[in-house]
Parts: structure tokens; sequence; C-alpha cells
């Protein structure tokens, strides 16, 4: 049996939108920025791309714009709006528990001049409101929050954040790095008081190479790729048409019958916590209850190497990421795992399950039982000191 | 403007009557190697030397050079300019704007070194040394000649055509592969064990690999390190045969059986064995590691001693006199550097004990050996033949 528990790095892609991305490759190739009939036929889909994801968000289409996936959206928030707005402010709030595509960006704004402030959070991996609420002033233009950790799960309070923010400034920018929350829970940027949102997506069993930024109208930002105008100047180049439908197509096909799908993924994540819960030197970080995420757990072993751990899974094609991708030569100790604050011995112990809507109760089982017979095998040869 | 290449070996030619078996393997290796660049080419003996000449319109200079560079045999190469036979007159302006192309920066010192195989030509050589000499003088006022230490020595063959050579590339030297015998290296996935294997592959040797894989504690991308660095020795070497072995279970069963400092040295010992026993199979005549004294624990003489002693051929250890630094330099060279320091863990790396033997006792370490008797000749066997064999090309 093969269970690919590795959903938070990348999905399968969904037939309907490998259908409609054949299509476009094949037959309806045009430039959507061509004169003639191929031209307004590609431009048409792009535009049928950006309905889809808008219904989704509840936000109007013009506000979506298409990006080469999560990487680029969160940097083109987060630099493009500090350039178009320095002058009112230089200071920039996020997390110590950011994806590398949101830390880096900033790490390269401090640079340049700009002050960013990293909020702490709780063995939970919940961002800490009170230093919110203290860090906020009037030269803050832009706070920058994902709403589900990719390591553990973690779900931010962001409608108690967005509030905090505006009360103190209104002015200030909000952007929300929603690539793992997006598709797994219903999000609406208007309701929420949302300027910027960052989805991926290969995330949501579309294609890799797509994702799309949600930008609020009027909101002051500056492009990062200059060329033709494409996506009126936001976002120059020839769109990455079929990427786009695509993602358009998944985007829209993971939202029907959400309700049954965010059950499936809890009922699957419940199973996995019971099976996995019999298991000595097991420990599961953050929420495990329904206010994390429906599709994360991330799993400590007492004793264990996660690289040992992963390819002893991989052998019974059980696919998994490691919590922090550490080897003897480099070590590279996760973020988010030091700041929920996970004893030094399970930093370089952490696996990560990640389940997606075609994940199956059976894989699950199957998951389980391997670890339980391989995670006592294991603790017996490990390093003796 | 290169159309051929005039290969100059050293060693080879004071072979005696066994000179034409090395001529030989050193015209089919230079094939071998040019067998990938993009044109096409003749090699030839000719005289004592050997030829190569671009057959095809148009080639990669480039990658050729690059290829002749990795020619194990060969000293040095010339890249040579042939030109027609069309008077002395043409010959001397043909020859300067070779040496204007050739040489830019024309503040040199020179002489030149004629050479005439087809006697019937008008000039003798020495005629043509002089003759020539002045005309370049004369196109190129800031040359000056020299000859007793030029700084470029314009060479001026008359053959059928003639041909102008003055540059001369270093080759890597050794000896034509193929022209010693087989070794068996012992190849992880470090910096040391693929210098060691270019190294005797130098000295003509033809190289096979034994690498000891450790699932799950290495992972497939460790592996693949190893195919990638045993690709880059086969650039030099020609195809190396890999032998993959998994050696899991035979190291658990040490770590669950012997006191644990000993581990690494008993593993060694049982790596030896099992690399010994592809060697035999193939007709290798001697196994080759990456070992230097007093690297590591596993490298002090006495280490040496005890791992070396469940060995009946011979093992060379080419960079045993060698400090870190030297075998980095080597690997830079040579290419495999970038790919030696990934970091992947191998199956020495794991397991290791905190304060390893680093003076083991032969009588002890067998003693302790004495412990895995119950299993390890069954693990061995399984070991061997479950072994994965992966041809290696460049």
């Amino acid at each position: 049996m093969e269970a690919y528990l590795d959903n938070s790095a990348t999905t399968k892609c969904s037939e309907r939108a490998f259908a409609l991305m054949q299509r476009v490759l094949l037959e309806d190739y045009g430039n959507p920025s061509s004169l003639h009939m191929k031209g307004v036929i590609a431009e048409r889909y792009v535009k049928e791309a950006k309905e889809k994801i808008a219904k989704t968000l509840k936000v109007n289409e013009k506000e979506i714009f298409f990006t080469s996936g999560g990487t680029e959206s969160n940097n083109l928030a987060i630099i493009g709006t500090a350039l178009a707005n320095k002058r009112a402010g230089k200071r920039i709030i996020t997390t110590a528990i950011e994806h590398a595509s949101v830390a880096n960006p900033m790490k390269f704004l401090e640079e340049e001049g700009f002050e960013v402030i990293y909020l702490s959070v709780d063995q939970d991996g919940v961002l800490s409101l009170d230093e919110l609420k203290e860090s906020v002033n009037d030269v803050t233009i832009l706070v920058s929050l994902m709403q589900v950790n990719n390591e553990i799960g973690a779900i931010e309070p962001i409608e108690e954040a967005v509030q905090i923010v505006h009360a103190i400034n209104p002015n200030t920018l909000i952007h929300v790095d929603a690539i793992q929350s997006y598709g797994k829970m219903k999000i609406y940027p208007k309701k929420l008081g949302i300027d910027l949102l960052s989805v991926s997506g290969h995330k949501i069993h579309g294609p890799k190479g797509s994702g799309f930024l949600y930008v609020k109208e009027k909101t002051k930002i500056k492009p990062l790729i200059y060329g033709g105008g494409q996506q009126g100047g936001m976002r120059s180049g020839t769109e990455n048409v079929p990427g786009i439908v695509g993602l358009g197509e998944a985007a829209a096909e993971i939202y029907e019958d959400f309700s049954e799908k965010q059950e499936h993924l809890y009922s699957l994540k419940e199973l996995f916590l019971t099976g996995i819960s019999e298991i000595p030197g097991v420990s599961v970080n953050g929420k495990t209850d329904r206010d994390s995420a429906p599709h994360i757990v991330s799993m400590s072993v007492e004793g264990v190497r996660a690289e040992v751990l992963l390819h002893a899974l991989e052998e019974k094609q059980i696919y998994v990421s490691s919590g922090s991708a550490c080897s003897s030569n480099k070590p590279a100790v996760s973020r988010t795992l030091k700041s929920i604050g996970l004893k030094q011995s399970l930093l370089d112990s952490t696996v990560r399950f990640s389940f997606s809507v075609h994940t199956t109760k059976e894989e699950i089982l199957y998951a389980v039982s391997e670890l339980k017979t391989l995670i006592p095998t294991l603790q017996k040869y490990t390093r003796r000191a | 403007m290169y159309r051929a290449f005039l290969i100059k070996y050293g060693e080879i030619a004071i072979k005696g009557k066994n000179r034409y078996l090395f001529e030989d393997k050193l015209v089919r290796q230079i094939e071998f190697a040019l067998k990938p660049v993009d044109g096409d080419f003749a090699v030839r003996k000719e005289q004592g030397r050997i030829y190569v000449e671009v057959v095809s319109e148009e080639y990669d200079y480039d990658e050729t050079v690059e290829a002749l560079k990795r020619v194990f045999g060969i000293v040095a190469f010339c890249p040579v300019v042939l030109v027609e036979d069309e008077g002395f007159d043409k010959l001397a302006e043909d020859t300067i704007s070779y040496i204007k192309k050739a040489h830019p920066d024309c503040r040199f010192t020179f002489k030149v070194n004629a050479r005439r195989a087809r006697k019937n030509y008008p000039m003798n050589s020495m005629e043509i040394n002089a003759a020539l000499g002045e005309k370049i003088l004369e196109a190129l006022p800031e040359t000056k000649v020299d000859v007793h230490t030029p700084e470029v020595v314009i060479h001026i063959e008359i053959r059928n055509q003639i041909n102008i050579y003055s540059v001369e590339i270093p080759g890597p030297g050794g000896m034509p592969v193929g022209s010693a015998g087989r070794a068996m290296l012992l190849l992880s996935g470090g910096i040391d064990s693929p210098v060691a294997g270019y190294m005797i592959s130098k000295r003509g040797v033809e190289i096979e690999a034994t690498y000891f894989h450790a699932p799950p504690y290495t992972s497939e991308r460790a592996k693949q390190k190893v195919i990638d660095l045993a690709k880059i020795v086969a650039k030099y070497s020609g195809p190396v045969k890999l032998h993959v072995v998994n050696f899991t279970d035979i190291q658990l069963y040490i770590h669950e059986q012997c006191p644990h400092e000993e581990l690494t040295i008993i593993m060694r010992r049982y790596m030896m064995k099992i690399a010994q026993h592809f060697a035999n199979e193939d007709h290798c005549l001697g196994l080759i590691t990456g070992e230097s004294i007093g690297q590591v624990a596993s490298q002090t003489m006495q280490s040496l001693m005890v791992t070396n002693e469940v060995c009946e051929m011979p093992v060379y250890r080419p960079l045993i006199g060698f400090d870190k630094q030297e075998i980095v330099e080597v690997a830079e060279r040579i290419g495999t550097y970038e790919t030696s320091i990934l970091p992947f863990e191998d199956c020495c790396t794991i397991f290791v004990a905190k304060h390893p033997v680093t003076k083991p006792n032969l009588k002890v370490i067998k003693r302790s050996e004495e412990k895995l008797a119950e299993k390890i000749d069954d693990l061995m066997q399984t070991a061997i033949d479950t072994t994965e064999t992966i041809m290696v090309e460049a």
C-alpha cells in the first residue's frame, strides 16, 4: 500500500484541473495579450479562473493577481507594500514562525532600513496578541501573519489580530499568508479586514508554478516584476494560462461540498492521533482539537532521528516530511519548533504528516500500524552515548 | 582555427618493446574521451607521436580541450593549425596571422623550430628558421628572438600540409587507463575516496567501486551522491562498475553485539571483506581506500593495521601521506569536491561512538567479533546476494 502523507509539501493535481490545462496547452494556447481570436479565447480563460477564485473568497475578481506561486505572492505582498508605503513609516510586524518566503523578504527589508518586529508564539504556536498590541504604532505600515503554520498546523487568530491592529492604526495593511489554509478553511478577506492574501496552487491540487495574491482595491503596492504591463502592470509577463486555469479549477473544486471535505480531514486527523497516542515515546506538537488545522500533524519521537524515521517510512511507501531539515553536516533547526519551545532532544526528531481530501482511512490505519512496529525498532538502535 | 592536436606523452616513451601496447591504449582512451565531444576526430599514431585530427567541418574546441585534459597518459598537447604549402611567402603570412591570434600580446621572446618531414621542400630547416624568424620580427617589431630560453617556440612542421603550433596545454600525466590492471575502490560519499580512485586510475588502473548503503539510516540521496561522484571519477577513469551493498543489517548486528567504541573498526573490517569478495569476482588486483594516517580514529596506524588484517590482496592508499587540505585541493581540481560536501549522511557517520577506539588491539577486536559468529556469515552472504550493480558512465 502507498500512503502519500506529505500534502503540505505538495498535492496531486486534480483531474478536472488537468483536463482544462490540457485543453489550454494543446488547443486554446493563445496569448491573452494577442488581438486575434486565439488571444481573446485565452483571455477569457484567465478571466474565468479569476471569477472562480474570487467567488471562493467573496472578493472582486479584479483583486486577484496571478503569480508563480506562494513564494512570489508573499514577496510581492511584503516587498511591494513596504516599498510603496515607506513614506508612511518603516515598521513591519510579523511572527517568529513564518515560512521562509515571508521570513526572508523581511530580512531583505531589514537590510533596506525597515524595522521588523517578530511576535513570539506560545507552546501551541499561537501568536501573542499582547505583543501585537504593544508593537503596533502610527508608523506601522504592514502586519504579515500566516493563517496556518506549515509545520505544526497552528491556526493564528487573524480576526482578533486585525481588530487590534486597526484599533491602533487603521492605515496599517494586513497581509495573510494563506498558503496552508486556503482550501482547508473558509476565508473571507473583506469580512476579516485583510488587504493582501497569498495562495499557492499546488497545495490545493492545482499545478506547481501557479498561485495568486489577493490585493484589496486601492491598496498601495509596487510591482516586483516589470515588463509588458500584463495584469494591470502588477505582474508583467505573459500569463501562465495553463497554470492559471488549473489553479482556478482546483480552487473551485476544493470549495465544493466543503464542509464534508473539512469533516473528512478532521476525522482522518483524529483517527491518526488516536492511533499514535498508543506508541510510547511519541508526542504531538501544538493543538490537536478543531482549533488546529485539519490536515497537519507534527509528531516528535523520543530517540529517533526524523530523517531515519522518514526513510524507514519511505521503505513502506509512506511519504512524510521531517520537521526540520537537519543533517550532520548542516544543522538547520526549524524556527517554528524552536519558537514553541520544543525541547532540544526532539528538534531533530520531529516529522510532519499532512493529509488531503484524497487521503483515505485505510491509508491512515496503514501508516499507524507501520509506525507502531517501526518506532520501537528504531528506538532500539539509537546512538548510545 | 585549430584543426589538429599533437599529443605529447612522457613516461610511455621509455617503455621499450612494450611501448606500442601503451600507445595503443592511449589512442583508444583518447578516442573514448572524444566520443561525447561535439565533432568527429581521427586519432592516429605517427612517428612516435599521437595525432588527433579534426575530421568534421565544425567541432567544439573548448570541449575537445577539456576532454583531452582528462586523458591519463597525456603529458601535454598542442593545438595545431594546418596550412597548405603554397610557397614560403604564404607560409610566413600564415604564421604571422597565426601568432597574432594565438599570442595577441606580441611582446615575447621566441624562436622558430622547423622540421622538414617532407624532404623535397626547397629550404632546409635551418633556412626556414632563419627566414621565418626574420619575417616575424619584421611584422611584429615588439617581439624578440631568443634561441636559448624563448618564451614561445613556434613549431613549423613541413608535411603534406604544414603544421604550425606554439601553445602547449598540460595534460594530467600518468599512464593510459587499461595499461595496468583493475582495482576495487571503497567509495564513500566523502572527499577522500573519489580522490584516491582518481589517483590510482591515473597510473593506468581500471576502477571498480563498492559503496555501503544503510537504509533507512542513509537516504536515497546519499546513494545518488555516490553515483554522482562515481560519474565524475569515470570522466577520467572510464566507466566505473559500482557495487551498492546494503549494509544495514550487518551494521545493526555489530551495534547489537559488540562494544560501541569498536563499532567503526569492526564495521570497516567487514566492508573490506565484502569489497574483496567483489574484487576477486572481477579479477581486481587490489583494493583502494582514501585513508590517510591519523585523519580519524579509524585511520590511525593501529586501526589501519587491524582493518588491513582481513585483506588478502594489497590495499592501495594513495592519500596515506596527504594532509586534508592537500586532498581537498585535488578534489577541487578534479571536480569532486562540490559533490562530496553535500550534506547527506553516509554509513560511517551514523552510530559513531563519542570516543571510538584509536589504538585497537587485534586480539581484542577478534574476540569481540566472536560474538558475531552466530549470524554474521549469513548476513554477509545476504548482503552480497542483494548487492545492486550499476555501470556508471561519465
